[in-house]
């Protein structure tokens, strides 16, 4: 059985400095990555909290668990807090704050004091959310369409809105923390085309970031002040218009989920190469379709608004450009594919994740273009096919990448090894429950069942049902890694610098790694995923 | 762009641990406000979306509550920002320079510039309360209505002016006075001597920043003082 | 609870069964992307499994693959777009002739009026074969009228009209739902289609209780409000002449030209400032918070029967009264 203790005691950035002081006054990026490790998983479980009291409420067509109201703040505060305080947030956040400075063989990020500042406005945010959730919540859908939020629900709008104002302001510190390091910062020999794609994917997400956010911030503002001062922007009774609403709300929201997307599929992109010990295929397609996809994702906004009573004409162009956006995607899932073939492949709870994300996030994909398709999209939109679509990106696409890329970096995090065992039957479980949950919810759309019902014809309650069945196997599959990691903390195998043999200037240090990351500035003179120059490692994972 | 490390013997006490050189941290730190003030644009751009949007379908209306607006408070505004703008350029050059005393005469000028602004900005907030042109329920635009017979002004719309103009001239407003704070954080250290020709990084990010909310009056003037100023027949 | 378990809506409409072959084209098409990734990742994931001595070749890339596998897709997606845009433009674009049903929303309810003046709440009757286009407003907040089974929906939106039409085939009683969160009771908001045969639909028509057609309504309300003073139709009056007028082009005082659809006509009532025809001055008196929906939807009804019916040379329109 491995110690407990680490024993020699070589200095790291856990164990550089004790004590609450040097945690909440931090600059380490890595240790900032882990205040929000502990401040998104928190989120994660209240939104999961409100998702099952949804599902509990949608097992009888009746309205019987909660009521209207009630029901109507659940769906709505699960949609903010997971959107605005964990997806958004996760991957970047942790992964990306912990990793972009040591991929790039830097010290730490260009300003490690917003850095520390991104975590406090997170912060600030989050008790803003909980104490509108606390005394009330709002019940305007986590889209706050006008004129119901603006003049007519009597709920949290301003507070939900102001929280999430401050989060945005978060998020944009991080992305603008991620470019600038990334073109100042890298080490010598670290060239455009041999970075790391997780650095070309998080790349990507901060410029969407830094150009999406405010639009939502400077939304949300106007709804404030139109519901505290009764003005009329997006009121027709008083000359506005709410359409204006829904372009300004989805012009950020639309490339909102490729920042929730992106940095998972450049966690997929870290993790193939090494289980398969070959390099990418297509390198420079893989980089490319990473920015393509930020720039399309500005493109297409308005294909949350075929119905909405937009010009044909404009439908059109919004269609056609939805098709584009995809193109990128495809490319990616083609190029993982491929970089199976003819690899050496060994199945960790990393790869099965991968795995998973690679099929779930296909089938979300695909089901987009049915949303693309203005006739189908007339037909399913505003329904639970919409749900499941963005679900099976969401969950099944972002979670399952950010849990792969947590057990892939877990060693170097931690200085521990996860349990393999428990992580492969991890994943088994999430993807089970996953598909049970969400995959009936396509059915239920193209039936007709449109989404924030509390209450349903009866003709819908065993698909329902099954979806709530798979709903508490997921619940289960989520808090199993929770456990585990909190247990290897103290009881994991000890890890070395490398244990899954991976390419990457983090695998070059220490696991943990110290304070300023690199004993030396690396200089790099190799090109990225030298999967060729780098030994499989003996055992690629290390049973408990 | 160089990315090799250029060996520095010694450096300043203003090098940050985590970069290799000086130039590394000041290409970093105008990088990074650069790239805020692109979140800025898009920040106000959603503004001016709205603006456009209403003042095309509601040209009347607009071009009514811009004529009540003092278009020579705007003016003396505009130059003032103007000659701000230019003594936060000569005061990034002052401190290139060296010139202590005279980058902290220029710095507080600015600041002076800034409040005279803000001053007459709410001289002209003022009168608008005093006209019953705030937008909420007291609103009235009866006096544009007796104004001009020839055109007809629906309240709403003119409302929607207001509330535009408004909440573009107080976001802006909110701007300046951050910068001034900004600029009395710089004026206190440039006192005590902190910048350096080897190191006036925050002198010119923060000169960045305050071109920028002058550059956001230089649109935000005409597009709301002058949307119709011909003379009337 | 397991009585009823469809796992495919009820067709009912002419325009149901083009969108059932996209998306049934659609779920080939995804489910051969799918198992195509899924079993090629199976084989490589199997076949090129880890075993000792065989090392992983290194492989950079392809362009040519790269550029297959983008135009390929790119192809078959121009294929969707254009069917879907096909079946969209078809759905929005109401055949002349078109029986009309002026519809209001409201928190939390369905309000509809037919030409020939029934009234239903959270129910539509309709006869099969016909054509239907809903005029459709609502009072407060966004809502969408959705029938599943004919595969149509459109948001309603309060301060304009939106509309939609469909052809119902099948006699039957289908499902009407709220499609955008209005509020409290949006999943209660839902209420019936019922599809009848010719005869049965104008047996229930004659039977209810009509309380005259919604254009006579409209006239009615027109003369209450003193609309004649101006909107003379036999000398030219302070207001334009309305015969004739609705669904031409009009001019407009500033230099457009708008066509005079229902829309133009809610408008012009409500802000008459905004479109002024032109030679005319801005002089009519604003009826926002005058006039319910529903008399606004009488009004636009009156209008229009000032004009002769799309199609219908020949057709004497109704006399304006004085």
């Amino acid at each position: 059985m491995a110690t407990a203790a680490i024993t020699a005691e070589r200095e790291h950035y856990l164990n550089k400095d004790y004590g609450i002081r040097s945690w909440l006054l931090t600059t380490d990026h890595k240790r900032i990555a882990l205040l929000y490790l502990a401040s998104i998983t928190f989120f994660f479980f209240i939104g999961g909290f409100f998702a099952l009291l949804i599902r509990l409420e949608l097992l009888t067509p009746a309205g019987d668990l909660v009521q209207a109201d009630t029901y109507n703040k659940l769906f709505t505060m699960h949609g903010m807090v997971m959107v605005f305080f964990f997806l958004i947030p996760s991957i970047p956040a942790v992964l990306g704050n912990f990793l972009v400075p040591m991929m790039i063989g830097a010290k730490d990020l260009a300003f490690p004091r917003i850095n520390l500042l991104s975590w406090y406005l997170y912060i600030i945010a989050g008790i803003m959310m909980l104490h509108c959730i606390v005394t009330g919540g709002a019940d305007t859908g986590w889209t706050f369409y006008t004129p119901f939020s603006t003049a007519f629900s009597n709920t949290k709008v301003v507070e939900a809105g102001l929280a999430i104002f401050v989060a945005g302001f978060s998020s944009i510190l991080t992305g603008l923390n991620f470019v600038v390091t990334i073109h100042r910062m890298r080490a010598p020999g670290m060239t455009w085309s041999r970075l790391p794609l997780f650095i070309w994917a998080h790349y990507a997400t901060s410029i969407i970031q830094l150009l999406g956010t405010p639009v939502l911030a400077i939304t949300l503002v106007l709804v404030v002040f139109e519901r505290v001062f009764h003005l009329g922007i997006f009121d027709p009774t008083r000359g506005g218009d709410p359409l204006l609403f829904q372009h300004l709300f989805w012009f950020y929201s639309h490339p909102a989920v490729y920042i929730m997307i992106l940095p998972s599929m450049g966690v997929v992109t870290e993790i193939i190469p090494c289980f398969s010990r070959k390099r990418i295929f297509g390198y420079h397609a893989v980089a490319l379709s990473s920015i393509a996809i930020a720039v399309f994702g500005f493109l297409v906004w308005a294909h949350h608004m075929f119905v909405a009573g937009i010009s044909l004409y404009s439908a059109l162009i919004f269609s056609i450009l939805s098709y584009l956006v995809a193109i990128p995607s495809a490319i990616k899932v083609f190029n993982w594919t491929a970089t199976l073939y003819k690899g050496s492949i060994t199945f960790s709870t990393p790869m099965l994740y991968a795995f998973g994300f690679i099929g779930l996030f296909t089938m979300g994909g695909l089901t987009g273009l049915f949303l693309a398709a203005l006739g189908i999209d007339v037909h399913v939109t505003d329904t639970y096919f919409v749900v499941a679509h963005f679900h099976y990106i969401m969950v099944g696409g972002a979670v399952m990448g950010y849990l792969g890329g947590m057990h892939f970096w877990w060693p170097k995090i931690s200085g521990r090894l996860y349990p393999e065992w428990l992580g492969k039957f991890a994943a088994l479980i999430v993807f089970l429950g996953f598909n049970l949950t969400f995959f009936p919810q396509f059915i239920l759309g193209y039936l007709g069942m449109p989404r924030r019902y509390w209450q349903y014809p009866p003709e819908f309650q065993v698909l329902n049902v099954l979806s709530t069945a798979g709903s508490t196997i997921l619940a289960v599959g989520y808090v199993l890694p929770m456990v585990y990691f909190l247990w290897s903390m103290r009881y994991g195998r000890i890890a070395d610098d490398n244990p899954w043999g991976a390419a990457g200037l983090e695998w070059k240090t220490s696991s943990p790694p110290p304070t300023y990351n690199f004993e030396e500035t690396p200089e790099v003179t190799w090109e990225a995923y030298n999967y060729d120059q780098i030994p499989a490692p003996v055992e690629v994972s290390v049973e408990r | 762009m160089s990315d090799s490390p250029i060996a520095v013997e010694e450096h300043g006490p203003e090098l940050r641990h985590h970069f290799e050189t000086v130039e590394q941290q000041r290409n970093a730190a105008s990088l990074g406000m650069w790239l805020f003030l692109g979140t800025e644009i898009m920040f106000f751009g959603g503004m001016f979306c709205a603006y456009l949007i209403y003042r095309m379908n509601y040209f009347n209306e607009f071009a009514a509550g811009s004529r009540s607006l003092d278009v020579w408070l705007g003016t003396i505004n505009t130059m003032v920002l103007i000659c701000s703008s230019l003594t936060v350029a000569l005061g990034v050059r002052a401190a290139q320079m060296g010139k202590r005393t005279l980058l902290v005469i220029l710095l507080l000028t600015t600041i002076i510039f800034g409040f005279a602004f803000l001053g007459i900005k709410g001289i002209e907030w003022y009168d608008k309360y005093k006209e019953h042109h705030i937008p909420g329920t007291s609103f009235s635009a009866d006096d544009l209505v007796r104004d001009y017979p020839q055109i007809h002004i629906d309240q709403s719309h003119e409302q929607l002016y207001f509330s535009l103009y408004f909440a573009m001239t107080g976001l802006h407003a909110l701007h300046m006075v951050i910068g001034v704070g900004i600029f009395a954080f710089l004026t206190f250290h440039a006192w005590k001597g902190r910048y350096t020709p080897n190191y006036y990084t925050p002198v010119e990010i923060g000169g960045l920043y305050w071109h920028f909310v002058d550059i956001v009056w230089i649109y935000l003037f005409p597009l709301l003082y002058l949307i119709d100023r011909r003379p009337l027949g | 609870m397991f009585d009823s378990f469809p796992l495919w809506p009820a067709r009912a409409s002419t325009g149901a069964g083009n969108v059932d072959a996209l998306y049934i084209f659609l779920v080939l098409i995804a489910s051969f992307m799918s198992v195509a990734i899924f079993t090629m990742i199976v084989i490589f994931a199997l076949r090129y499994r880890r075993r000792r001595g065989i090392e992983a070749e290194q492989i950079e890339g392809s362009t040519a693959l790269e550029i297959t596998w983008s135009v390929l897709p790119l192809g078959i997606f121009m294929i969707i777009f254009a069917w879907g845009a096909v079946i969209y433009f078809k759905e929005r674009t109401p055949p002349r002739g078109a029986t009309e049903v002026y519809v209001v929303a409201k928190q939390w309810m369905w309000k509809l009026e037919h030409e020939e003046g029934q009234r239903e709440i959270n129910e539509l009757h309709v006869p099969v074969g016909r054509d239907v286009k809903l005029i459709m407003t609502s009072q407060d907040v966004i809502h969408s009228f959705y029938i599943p089974a004919f595969r149509i929906k459109q948001d309603v939106l309060p301060g304009r009209y939106t509309t939609l039409w469909f052809r119902a085939t099948k006699p039957g009683i289908y499902h009407l739902f709220c499609a955008e969160y209005c509020g409290t009771q949006h999943s209660g908001m839902i209420g019936q289609i019922v599809v009848m045969e010719p005869t049965q639909y104008e047996a229930w028509l004659s039977g209810g209780m009509a309380t005259g057609s919604l254009a006579s309504n409209g006239q009615n309300i027109f003369q209450q409000l003193g609309c004649p003073t101006c909107h003379r139709s036999d000398v030219q009056g302070r207001g334009p002449n309305l015969v004739g007028v609705f669904g031409k082009p009009v001019l407009l005082e500033d230099g457009r030209t708008v066509i005079a659809d229902e829309n133009y006509v809610r408008e012009s009532i409500l802000s008459p400032s905004a479109k002024v025809v032109s030679g005319f001055k801005p002089i009519m008196p604003v009826f926002q918070g005058l006039v319910s929906e529903e008399q606004l939807n009488a009004l636009v009804a009156y209008v229009k029967s000032l004009s002769p019916p799309p199609g219908a040379a020949g057709v004497k329109p109704r006399e304006p009264k004085e």
